[in-house]
């Protein structure tokens, strides 16, 4: 059924091609979570941006990956940018909404004491709205860069250059049903997904222990 | 940064003055829960005492209390804290100056319980250590152990812990003036009753200028010096000791808003040492029972006062009970009222006479002393609406002898 010996030829192809999905769904999420961190704090502040932002991110995430590859060729060409620009515009939809709810559910009475204790619009933002988002922007980050591992197997579909492991889900399709092949860039492309979500979980427990701290039942 | 603390250090206490402040808002805004209305208000806080806004919702209590700090701005008049307009000063750097706590506290989820109690000084630019030092320093004084508290966060502690984290916090930098809004309004009542006593006895120690709003009346009698009663409107019907409220409310609407009890309450205010004791018939222990018993006779009281060597009250004797020949003994003496101090408060004697099924209760000093009976009557007497708070007072100086 599998054909051990092809594997065994091509391991060094696996692991390029498993370097090269990591850089590309590492850089679309990077940008996409820069882009989206801009645009969640202009509609925090601004909350009449909020709706056309979101709006906007929800449109662009309907668009068929497929067309928006297409589309782009005739303008970036056969280039990483190409790859790049519907791997950072699906992020966002996620990436914002989660961002502005995480900003969203600070408690009304924290950032009146903020206020009232003298923080500075900026010091209230960074020191106290912030970090209580984080759990809700760790939460977007991983949806986006499972969601965005997935995506990556299809840049192959621009060119043989990109692809990451799609390259071999792609190639494979091509030769009749390869499954050998097919199954070497499945397989790793899941772990891959699955590997990053448990990255981001072991994160957040280390940036945000309060957020574990146990409620104890104490009496005064 | 650290150069301004001996400046803080020289005054403790703040004057806080509104002279005609009003806050008017925009019929379209008005909504349930909306910030009230303030009219006209007037009136000046003495350094060191406690000042309480109280009076229904929508009365604008709390308007005028963030007005201070200006996390709401007045329409117009000025707030002049040691005769500086607030609005002359930045709103952040004012507002670090000012302790501020709230009912649901506002604890930072995120940071441990140190870290909170350091927020103001960290703002302040204070070095690691001083903060750390100022944090452990300030939660031992509101009864937390830093060794066990320090490193939790606020999600472990109890709702009463948390209130007291607050206080502490708005505490770090010693600030001349605190601005509390119903602290203690989240709590349940026993621990609310705790955590009173313990800010009364903070007080005491640190006796800063505070501003502290609250719509419960009875909070208000117990912890004010001054009690400012508000009307819906933002109109300040009274301003004046609690005592004063109770005995002579200046409207109908105070008196209502104090209560058809306000007569009891005052029962909480007074003490036994401001009421006129009566004299009673006494003997030690020992002494001829004859001579006693003709005593009680001449008395329209019909019991003897029994006291030991010292004078200290061993119990009563009813006067047909007492031998007319040899000495008084100890085991004559009966089930005795309750012992009273002269700090007692007159709800507490009351109810300690009730307990007892007594009409009287027994006063001593320190040491246990005889000094005066309180009757039931001296207690109706004090309370009595015409008797005002000088008439009290006068009372007091009376029976000190």
């Amino acid at each position: 059924m599998i054909d051990w010996g092809w594997l065994a030829g091509h391991l060094d192809a696996i692991a390029y091609r498993t370097a090269q999905h990591v850089y590309l769904a590492a850089l679309g999420v990077a940008i996409g979570f820069a882009i989206s961190f801009v645009l969640a704090l202009v509609a925090a502040r601004h909350r009449a941006l909020y709706p056309p932002i979101s709006a906007l991110a929800g449109i662009l995430y309907t668009i068929p990956s497929l067309a928006l590859f297409a589309a782009l060729i005739s303008i970036t060409g056969f280039s990483v940018v190409t790859a790049e620009v519907p791997l950072v515009l699906y992020t966002l939809v996620i990436l914002v909404r989660n961002i502005v709810a995480g900003l969203d559910g600070v408690p009304a009475e924290v950032l009146e004491a903020a206020d009232g204790m003298g923080h500075t619009r900026r010091q209230r933002l960074w020191r106290v709205e912030l970090p209580l988002a984080v759990p809700l922007i760790v939460a977007g980050l991983r949806l986006a860069t499972v969601s965005t591992i997935g995506l990556v197997t299809i840049t192959g579909t621009i060119s043989d250059a990109f692809g990451g492991l799609g390259y071999f889900i792609l190639d494979g399709y091509n030769r009749g049903n390869f499954l050998t092949e097919m199954y070497a860039g499945a397989f790793p492309s899941i772990l891959l997904a699955l590997g990053a979500d448990l990255l981001f979980v072991r994160a957040q427990r280390r940036v945000t222990p309060w957020a574990n701290a146990r409620t104890v039942e104490a009496t005064s | 940064m650290p150069q301004q603390m001996p400046e803080q250090a020289a005054r403790r206490a703040a004057i806080v003055q509104y002279e005609h402040v009003s806050k008017s808002y925009a019929t379209a805004k008005l909504r349930r829960g909306a910030p009230g209305a303030v009219n006209d208000l007037s009136l000046t806080v003495p350094a060191g005492k406690i000042c309480v806004l109280v009076g229904p919702s929508g009365c604008g209590k709390t308007t005028s209390l963030k007005m201070v700090n200006r996390l709401i701005e007045p329409t117009s008049g000025r707030i002049l804290i040691d005769g500086a307009d607030v609005a002359d000063r930045d709103a952040t750097e004012l507002r670090r100056e000012i302790g501020y706590v709230i009912q649901q506290v506002g604890l930072f989820p995120h940071q441990t319980i140190g870290a909170n109690v350091a927020v103001v000084p960290r703002l302040l630019g204070w070095p690691a250590a001083r903060q750390r030092a100022r944090a452990e320093e300030l939660l031992s004084l509101v009864g937390l152990d830093p060794a066990l508290y320090r490193d939790r966060y606020p999600a472990q502690l109890s709702g009463g812990e948390r209130q007291r984290v607050g206080v502490a916090r708005a505490l770090a930098a010693d600030p001349p003036l605190m601005l509390m809004d119903e602290p203690f309004g989240a709590v349940d009542p026993i621990v609310r009753e705790r955590l009173q006593n313990e800010f009364l006895r903070l007080q005491a120690e640190l006796a800063k200028t505070i501003l502290f709003v609250t719509h419960d009346i009875d909070e208000a009698i117990k912890l004010g010096d001054l009690v400012a009663v508000m009307q819906v409107g933002g109109h300040l019907e009274q301003f004046a000791p609690p005592a004063e409220i109770l005995a002579a409310p200046a409207s109908e609407f105070v008196a209502d808003f104090v209560g058809a009890d306000r007569g009891l309450k005052r029962l909480s205010l007074t003490r036994v040492g401001e009421v006129a004791l009566q004299p009673v018939v006494t003997a030690r222990v020992g002494d001829p029972a004859g001579e006693a018993r003709a005593r009680t006779f001449e008395d329209p009281f019909p019991y003897l006062l029994l006291l030991d060597p010292s004078d200290r009250p061993i119990g009563w004797v009813n006067q047909r009970h007492i031998p007319g020949t040899g000495t008084l003994a100890a085991s004559l003496a009966t089930p005795m009222s309750p012992l009273l101090d002269r700090r007692t408060t007159l709800k507490d004697a009351l109810s300690m006479m009730l307990d007892a099924d007594v009409q009287t209760g027994i006063v001593v000093d320190r040491a246990g002393r005889l000094r005066g009976v309180l009757t039931v009557e001296a207690i109706a007497a004090a309370l009595r609406p015409s008797a005002d708070p000088d008439g009290i007072a006068a009372g007091a100086s009376g029976a000190g002898a």
